[in-house]
C-alpha cells in the first residue's frame, strides 16, 4: 500500500483565498484546531486577481443607500433566482465585514472627511463598493493572510485534495492530498470540512482565472454526494483584453466603467443604448446627455454602459457578431476621452499599468480593446443559507464553490463581501459543529488506498497522450459550444465531445517522476474539470429558457411561469452526472416587497 | 460563443513560424543543467507564454509556478537572462531572440525543482511579525483617515510578494549563514506599512533594530531596481525605518518624546514574539520549518 502521512484537526478548510483565510480565522476563533490547504503559495489565491472592491451598503457616499436597496440590486442582477435569504445575510452583514478588515489592517482609499470611499460599478444603484484603486482583492488576501499567520493558523501550502473522505455514517471526515512538491500523499481527519476553493474559469480557453480554478471543490463535493446548483449559470465578465492573443481574457476591471468608461464599437457609437433591456428600462438611461449627469447625480438613471455583467457581454457579442467590431474582434473600452491622465492613473493603477506593459496602450490617451472572458461561476454547492452547510453532513462550502446567493449573474463586488459574509459564517458553523462531536469518525485506510493507487496509475500510462493536449481540446469544446450564447444542438454535441475526453482523460500519460510534475497535476485537475464541465453542459440543456448567465439561442427569453421559479439541481448517481429541477423557496413577503420599490 | 475564434495558433499557420530558443535550467537540490528548447514564437508574447507553450509540447514535467499571469500575484519570479523579472510581465519583444535566453530560478533561494524554489524562509520571516494593532475605535465607530495619511502606507501594501527584492539583496543572496539574522527587503517594507499605518500602535523599532537586521542593508537599491510594483523600497521604507530604529535606540531626545506624547515603547512582548524560541532577544530568528513535509 501506498505511505501516507496524517494530521487531524477539527476544521479542514480547503482553499486559501478570501473565503477559505475568512473560514479558516473565524473557525479558530471559535476554538477549533483549524488547517488551511492551498494549491499555491499562502497569498497567490484567485481572490487577489479581484480588482474594483467589495460591494457593502455603507452609505458613505451615498445616504441613502441600505442593505435594502443592495439586496434588491442583488436579486434583480441574478434574475430572482437566487437564494433569497443569502441575498439578505449578504446585504446585512457586508458593511460589518468591510470594517472588521479595516480594523484588521486593510487601508482603503477615503473620502474627503476620512471615511470608507465607495465607486460606482454595474448594477448597483448607489456607488457601493469600498476599494483600494484597482487593487482590493490583493489588500483583501493581505490583510486576511497576515489575520491568518497572526492566529498562528496552520496553513499546508502546494497541496492539492484529490478526494474527500468519508467515515462509515457517510459523514465527511476528512479529505486526502498530495503535496506538489514531493508528491507524497497526506490524509487530513477532520470532523468538518469547509470548501473554499474557487471557480472553473480554467475549462473555458478565454478567462480571467488562473490555473488553481478548475472546479476542484465542486468535483469534491459532487464526488463524495453532496449537490450542487445553478451549474448552467456561468459568467462571462464583458470586460476582458483581447490583445495581444497570449493576454486574451485577462481582466479589465469594471472600475472603469464605474470610474466614468464608455463602450463604443468601431465607427465610435456608443452602443449600449441599443441594448437596454425591457427588465431595466424603467431604471436605465436612454440618452447620452441623461447617462453622463448620473456620476454625479443619481436622481439620474444609470448609463447603460453599467448594465449587469450578462446584459453587457451579450451586448458586445452581438455587436462584434453584426460586424461592428474592432480588428480584433472586440468592441472599445475609452476612459481616455472622459477623465484626466491624473484621474485616471490614480484611480486604475494596475489597468494602465497591465494595457501599457502588456499591449503597448495607453489607456490615459487610447481606448482599450476588450471583449467576454469567462469570470465566475455562480452555481455551486447547494448550502444553508445561515450555516453554508452543505446537504452532506460534515461538509461547509463557502464563496465561488458555494451556489445559490448570485442566482443567475452576479454583481460586480458582490464576490469579495459574499467571500466574507459566508466565509465567517461557513467557519463559525463548522466550528459548532466540530465541537459538539465527540470524535472524528476515521477515514477508511482501503478507500485511501484505492484512491492512491489510481492517482499514481497516470505514470504507469507508457505512451498515453499528453494530458495538455486533452485540456486544450476541453478548453475549445466548452468555448464554442458551452459559451455566453448556447443552442441544444451544440449543447448535445458538447456532451458527445466531453464523453470521448472523459476516457481519453483517464488514459493520459505523465513522464517523468513525482517531485513537482505540473503534468500529474493537470491529470488530476483534468478529472474536476472534465466533472464540472458535465455539470454545467448537462443544466444548461436542461434549463431551456434564458437567464442571466445562462443565454439559449433556441430559447432566447425568460419563462417565468416555471423555469423561474426552479433550481438545477446537480447529482452523481450510479455514477453519472444527473440534472433535476427544485422549486426556488418562495420570498417572505416583507422581502418581496423591497423588490417592488421602483425608482 | 465567445465573439472571434481566429486566435493565430502554431498548429494552424500555414507560413513558417518564427521560432525562439529558451535555455531552461532543469533540475533539483542535487544539481542541474540548462536545456534548450526550440519553440514557435507569437506576436505580443510575454517570456511565461513560451515557458508554457515548452512545457505542454515538449516538456509535459517542466516544473514552474505562476497563477493570474498579469503581473498581480507574484508566483512567476525567475531570472531571465540573469536579470530577476516576473515572467510574465517579460515581453519578448524586450528580449533578443536571435540568441537563446536563458530562464533560471531565483537564485538567493534553493531550488526545489526547475524554476521552482524553496520560497519558505520568508513565510518564517513573515510569522516573526508583530501584526497589526489598531487603536480602539472612535465613540461613533468610525475611523477616519486622510487620503494623504493613507497613501504612505498604501505604496506598501502594493507588494506582491514576488520576493524579487529577497533575490537581489547582497545580505543574503549569497550569504545563506545572514538568513536567520535578517529580514529582508520584503519584510521591511512590511514593517514601514506597519509602522506608517495612521491606525497601528505598536512601536517595533528594536525588534527591526535587534531582531530582524535592518542595520545589515548597505542601502545599494538593488531591491528598489527590481521591485516589479515600483515601490521605492529603499528611500521610502528602509531608510525611514533605519532612522526610526537608530532614534528608538539612541536619541534621548527621542526617547523622552516618546513618553510624553505616549507613542508606546517597544513592550518587551514585541521582541521577544520575534526573537529566538530561547527567547533572547537580538541574535537569531528561529526559523520554523513548514509543516510537516514529507521528503521520500
Amino acid at each position: 500500500m501506498t505511505d501516507y502521512e496524517t494530521r487531524s484537526v477539527d476544521v479542514l478548510v480547503i482553499g486559501a483565498g478570501g473565503a477559505g483565510l475568512r473560514a479558516g480565522i473565524e473557525a479558530a476563533a471559535n476554538g477549533a484546531t483549524t488547517a488551511i490547504v492551498c494549491k499555491s503559495l499562502l497569498g497567490k489565491a484567485h481572490t487577489v486577481m479581484a480588482e474594483g472592491g467589495i460591494a457593502a451598503a455603507l452609505g458613505n457616499v451615498w445616504p441613502d443607500d441600505s442593505w435594502k436597496v443592495h439586496f434588491r440590486d442583488t436579486m434583480r442582477g441574478g434574475k430572482m433566482l437566487n437564494n433569497w435569504h443569502m441575498a439578505e445575510l449578504h446585504a446585512q452583514e457586508a458593511p460589518d465585514r468591510v470594517l472588521e478588515l479595516e480594523s484588521w489592517g486593510a487601508l482603503f482609499d477615503r473620502t474627503p472627511d476620512g471615511r470608507i470611499l465607495q465607486r460606482d460599478f454595474g448594477g448597483h444603484r448607489f456607488a457601493r463598493l469600498a476599494h483600494v484603486g484597482d487593487r482590493t482583492g490583493l489588500e483583501m488576501i493581505r490583510t486576511l493572510q497576515n489575520r491568518a499567520v497572526a492566529a498562528d493558523i496552520e496553513v499546508f501550502m502546494e497541496c492539492k485534495i484529490i478526494r474527500l473522505l468519508a467515515g462509515a455514517s457517510g459523514a465527511v471526515c476528512g479529505a486526502l492530498g498530495i503535496w506538489r512538491e514531493s508528491g507524497t500523499f497526506i490524509v487530513f481527519s477532520a470532523k468538518a470540512v469547509i470548501l473554499a476553493s474557487g471557480g472553473i474559469g480554467k475549462v473555458w480557453k478565454f478567462t480571467s482565472n488562473s490555473w488553481e480554478s478548475t472546479g476542484d471543490g465542486h468535483a469534491l463535493a459532487l464526488w463524495a454526494g453532496a449537490e450542487l446548483i445553478d451549474m448552467e449559470c456561468v459568467q462571462f465578465h464583458p470586460t476582458g483584453m483581447i490583445w495581444p492573443a497570449s493576454a486574451r481574457g485577462l481582466l479589465v476591471t469594471e472600475g472603469v466603467r464605474g470610474d466614468g468608461g464608455i463602450l463604443k464599437n468601431e465607427s465610435g457609437e456608443r452602443f449600449m443604448f441599443r441594448y437596454i433591456p425591457e427588465y431595466y428600462a424603467k431604471e436605465t438611461a436612454d440618452t447620452i446627455e441623461e447617462a453622463d449627469q448620473w456620476y454625479d447625480d443619481k436622481s439620474f438613471r444609470r448609463p447603460p454602459d453599467l448594465l449587469p455583467r450578462d446584459e453587457v457581454a451579450r451586448a458586445i457579442n452581438a455587436e462584434v457578431k453584426a460586424g461592428r467590431g474592432t480588428p480584433h474582434g472586440g468592441v472599445y473600452l475609452d476612459i481616455a476621452s472622459r477623465r484626466s491622465p491624473e484621474y485616471i492613473r490614480r484611480r486604475l493603477p494596475s489597468m494602465y499599468k497591465q494595457f501599457k506593459e502588456l499591449a503597448d496602450v495607453d489607456i490615459t490617451t487610447q481606448m482599450m480593446e476588450i471583449g467576454p472572458t469567462c469570470h465566475y461561476m455562480m452555481g455551486g454547492v447547494r448550502v444553508d443559507a445561515d450555516t453554508e452547510a452543505s446537504t452532506l453532513t460534515g461538509l461547509y462550502a463557502a464563496g465561488e464553490v458555494a451556489g445559490g446567493m448570485h442566482g443567475a449573474n452576479r454583481l460586480g463586488g458582490n464576490s469579495l463581501s459574499d467571500l466574507l459574509v459566508f466565509g465567517r459564517r461557513a467557519g463559525m458553523a463548522a466550528a459548532e459543529y466540530a465541537r459538539a462531536l465527540a470524535r472524528a469518525p476515521e477515514p477508511d485506510p482501503t478507500e485511501i488506498g484505492r484512491l492512491a493507487a489510481e492517482a499514481l496509475g497516470y505514470f504507469d500510462h507508457a505512451g498515453g497522450e499528453n494530458p495538455y493536449a486533452v485540456h486544450r481540446e476541453l478548453q475549445e469544446a466548452m468555448q464554442s459550444l458551452v459559451g455566453i450564447i448556447r443552442t441544444a444542438s451544440e449543447l448535445e454535441r458538447a456532451v458527445e465531445i466531453l464523453d470521448k475526453l472523459d476516457g481519453r482523460a483517464r488514459r493520459v500519460a505523465v513522464e517523468g517522476h513525482r517531485q513537482f510534475n505540473p503534468a500529474w497535476h493537470l491529470a488530476l485537475d483534468l478529472e474536476a474539470m472534465l466533472t464540472v464541465a458535465r455539470a454545467t453542459t448537462l443544466s444548461a440543456i436542461a434549463r431551456r429558457e434564458s437567464r442571466g448567465g445562462h443565454t439559449r439561442d433556441d430559447y432566447p427569453d425568460p419563462d417565468p411561469e416555471h423555469f423561474g421559479k426552479v433550481n438545477m439541481v446537480v447529482q452523481l448517481a450510479g455514477g453519472d452526472v444527473t440534472v433535476a429541477e427544485r422549486p426556488v423557496a418562495p420570498m417572505p413577503a416583507e422581502l418581496a416587497r423591497l423588490l417592488e420599490d421602483g425608482h | 460563443m465567445a465573439p472571434d475564434e481566429t486566435v493565430p495558433s502554431p498548429e494552424g499557420s500555414a507560413v513558417p513560424q518564427p521560432t525562439v530558443t529558451l535555455a531552461i535550467w532543469r533540475g533539483d537540490a542535487q544539481g542541474g543543467e540548462f536545456r534548450d528548447y526550440t519553440v514557435p514564437a507569437n506576436e505580443g508574447e510575454v517570456v511565461l507564454d513560451v515557458v508554457h507553450r515548452v512545457q505542454a509540447e515538449l516538456a509535459p514535467d517542466l516544473a514552474v509556478r505562476w497563477n493570474c499571469k498579469a503581473g498581480k500575484c507574484g508566483s512567476c519570479s525567475a531570472e531571465v537572462n540573469g536579470k530577476p523579472r516576473l515572467m510574465c510581465m517579460t515581453r519578448m519583444s524586450t528580449l533578443d531572440t536571435t540568441e537563446r535566453i536563458t530562464i533560471s530560478p531565483m537564485r538567493a533561494f534553493p531550488v526545489m525543482r526547475d524554476l521552482v524554489t524553496d520560497v519558505s524562509f520568508n513565510f518564517a520571516v513573515a510569522r516573526r511579525i508583530p501584526p497589526f494593532t489598531p487603536a480602539p475605535r472612535p465613540p461613533d465607530g468610525v475611523y477616519r483617515m486622510s487620503q494623504f495619511d493613507v497613501d504612505r502606507a498604501q505604496e506598501f501594501h502594493k507588494c506582491i510578494e514576488c520576493f524579487l527584492c529577497q533575490n537581489v539583496c547582497h545580505v543574503i543572496r549569497d550569504h545563506e549563514e545572514n538568513k536567520p539574522r535578517y529580514a529582508g527587503p520584503r519584510f521591511f517594507v512590511r514593517l514601514a506599512a506597519l509602522e506608517m499605518h495612521p491606525l497601528d500602535t505598536l512601536d517595533r523599532r528594536e525588534l527591526i533594530r535587534r531582531v530582524l537586521g535592518i542595520g545589515l542593508c548597505n542601502i545599494t537599491k538593488c531591491c528598489t531596481e527590481v521591485c516589479p510594483e515600483g515601490i521605492r523600497i529603499t528611500d521610502n521604507a528602509i531608510i525611514p525605518l533605519k532612522e526610526r530604529a537608530v532614534d528608538a535606540h539612541y536619541d534621548p531626545v527621542a526617547w523622552l518624546g516618546r513618553r510624553i506624547l505616549g507613542r508606546p515603547r517597544p513592550t518587551p512582548a514585541a521582541v521577544s514574539a520575534a526573537a529566538s524560541p530561547a527567547g533572547r532577544s537580538g541574535e537569531v530568528i528561529s526559523l520554523e520549518p513548514r509543516p510537516s513535509r514529507a521528503e521520500t
